[in-house]
């Protein structure tokens, strides 16, 4: 190839690349745009302080903001000491070719990429129906916790693998027990982890929507206990924009709640996944 | 640091319970997979048993309340949506990613890529909204009706590719920064050292994380539910709706019995076995690379 056609070539990619990535920037900024344009003049306090009313079309979200929390509380209330006892025993107690390890791992593996559809599948099969939950606060809880628990383990698990060894080996000469070591020791330094993987999948558990149809169910009445069904923000988005028609304001405005909740649970993860762990361990 | 002589003193005891606790935790984590297909298949196995497998592509169409149970066509719609967005978003993705890590001046390459990394925050019910909202109108106005294999297409490609994106620059940001100096002291163009350095250097690892969207892309149910128009046709133009495989089981799960619920549940079982083996393939390609 010439001298001249190689930089011909050059200068034609470097206007192809900019044009792409200055056409896909605006394309987002007009979504996002959108977004805030149709629904920041919907955004209100009364909108999060009044429940819904007339399908979701006025009042508020409060009913929705409350089963949100409450799937959300179950959810990691199940899945924190699973995911946190895994992470320990994967990472501390076991070798990673034990036959145990390696299954769990691939279990975890496959499990953070299960389509959250089948989720709600197995959600409604087995703890709607076979354990008798029906469409509930619980049911949608349990199952979101089980979808959480791949990245709540890793995320955990990683941050012990990260220790250095010399903890453990001098804990073991100034013959500290195994558990003592970890109490009060491994555990305290890697709470930083701990709670990063807590963020993340709160997050993946708030964006969720089809997990949830079919398991927490739709109702949007105020929650009186775990066994009533609630609706989150995202199936309240989710039913206001096909079933409600005139609900597309409470529907951008709901967006925009949610992508909220998800950006500052994502920023507060990043942020400390950078800082917090550093300061952490040089304190203990 | 230390409270109590107990813990301290009386070791193999509480130390045994506790490896036993942490076990069974482990335990559950694992057989989690295996109860999910056990239950998929176990509540599946009665269309097995009353219909057979070859229904499912030799029926006529798909009326489970006249017992007439074919999923190809929504097989199908699923295979193009899928399909059509990580050939959309693959190039979109490796060429933003090149942006970001050599064209890009260094305050625009950060920002440009917090902003990626917000959008691949959205949850895909947003994505939904915004489809149906902007995006089904505008393609009505093209050629209607709307609700369409295009939009599917169009939204599932802006859903993945800002992950494509973000695997493909962390797959860049690896290259050794040797082979860069080497190819700037050769006098290489920058597009010859994209080219034919650094893009052989990491296809493994963009390969990776396209198959992995390949399957995020399978999966995905909301958003695509929300602007497809949910007709169960083969589609013979980009333009036709079409409804596919997850959004089948979303839209009728809610009211299915008996043979149709079984059905539903096997639909969730092909989908998650292909998921399955689309992951188990991209891990055998890495551990072969290790090796290779």
């Amino acid at each position: 190839m010439d001298k001249h056609s190689l930089f011909t070539y050059d200068m034609l990619s470097t206007t192809i690349i900019w044009t792409v990535a200055g056409l896909l920037g605006c394309l987002f900024f007009w979504l996002l745009g959108d977004l805030m344009r149709q629904g920041i003049p919907h955004l209100s306090w009364e909108f999060i302080s009044e429940p819904p009313a007339n399908a979701g079309r006025s009042g508020g979200i409060t009913s929705i903001l409350v089963s949100t929390g409450l799937i959300l509380l179950i959810c990691m209330v199940v899945a924190l000491p699973i995911g946190l006892g895994t992470a320990i025993f994967l990472s501390e107690y076991t070798a990673e070719t034990h036959p145990l390890a390696t299954f769990t791992g691939r279990s975890l593996d496959v499990l953070a990429s299960v389509p959250s559809i089948v989720f709600g599948l197995f959600g409604n099969a087995f703890f709607c129906q076979l354990l008798g939950l029906g469409f509930s606060i619980l049911s949608g809880g349990l199952t979101l916790a089980c979808m959480v628990l791949p990245i709540l383990v890793r995320t955990t698990e990683q941050g012990f693998r990260a220790l250095p060894l010399e903890y453990r080996t001098s804990a073991a000469a100034l013959g500290l027990s195994k558990r003592a070591t970890l109490i009060h020791l491994l555990l305290p330094a890697a709470i930083p982890a701990l709670v990063v993987g807590f963020i993340l999948g709160l997050g993946r558990a708030i964006a969720e929507t089809a997990a949830l149809i079919f398991t927490s169910g739709y109702v949007s009445r105020m929650p009186t206990s775990l066994f009533d069904s609630g609706r989150t923000l995202s199936i309240h988005i989710y039913d206001l924009s096909m079933n409600v028609p005139g609900g597309d304001q409470a529907a951008y405005a709901t967006a925009l709640v949610l992508i909220l909740c998800v950006l500052t649970l994502n920023s507060l993860a990043q942020w400390m996944a950078k800082h917090w762990t550093y300061t952490r361990r040089m304190n203990i | 640091m230390i409270w109590s002589n107990a813990i301290t003193s009386s070791p193999a005891k509480g130390d045994r319970f506790l490896f036993h606790v942490l076990r069974s935790f482990a335990g559950i984590a694992g057989i989690l997979v295996v109860g999910i297909l056990t239950f998929l298949v176990s509540e599946s196995l009665p269309a097995f048993q009353q219909i057979g497998i070859t229904a499912f592509v030799t029926d006529p169409s798909w009326h489970p309340t006249e017992g007439t149970y074919n999923l190809l066509p929504m097989f199908i719609g699923t295979m193009y949506a899928t399909i059509g967005a990580v050939t959309l978003a693959t190039p979109l993705g490796i060429l933003t990613a090149l942006f970001c890590q050599y064209y890009a001046p260094q305050a625009i390459a950060s920002g440009y890529r917090a902003f990626i990394e917000l959008l691949a925050g959205i949850p895909s019910v947003v994505y939904g909204l915004w489809g149906l909202v902007v995006l089904v109108p505008l393609i009505a106005d093209l050629r209607p009706p709307g609700p369409s294999l295009f939009a599917g297409i169009l939204i599932l490609t802006i859903m993945i590719f800002p992950t494509v994106t973000l695997v493909s620059l962390s797959a860049l940001q690896q290259v050794p920064k040797e082979y860069i100096q080497g190819a700037t002291a050769l006098g290489c163009t920058r597009w010859s050292m994209i080219r034919q350095i650094i893009l052989p250097n990491t296809w493994p690892g963009i390969l990776t994380g396209v198959t992995l969207q390949t399957g995020r892309a399978i999966g995905e149910t909301m958003a695509i539910l929300m602007v497809c128009g949910n007709v169960v046709q083969y589609p013979s133009s980009l333009f036709d709706p079409i409804r596919t495989l997850t959004a089948n089981i979303a839209l009728e799960m809610a009211y299915a019995t008996d043979t149709h619920r079984a059905s539903l549940f096997l639909t969730g079982l092909f989908l998650l076995t292909i998921v399955i083996v689309v992951i188990m393939s991209t891990q055998q390609a890495r551990s072969n690379q290790a090796y290779g």
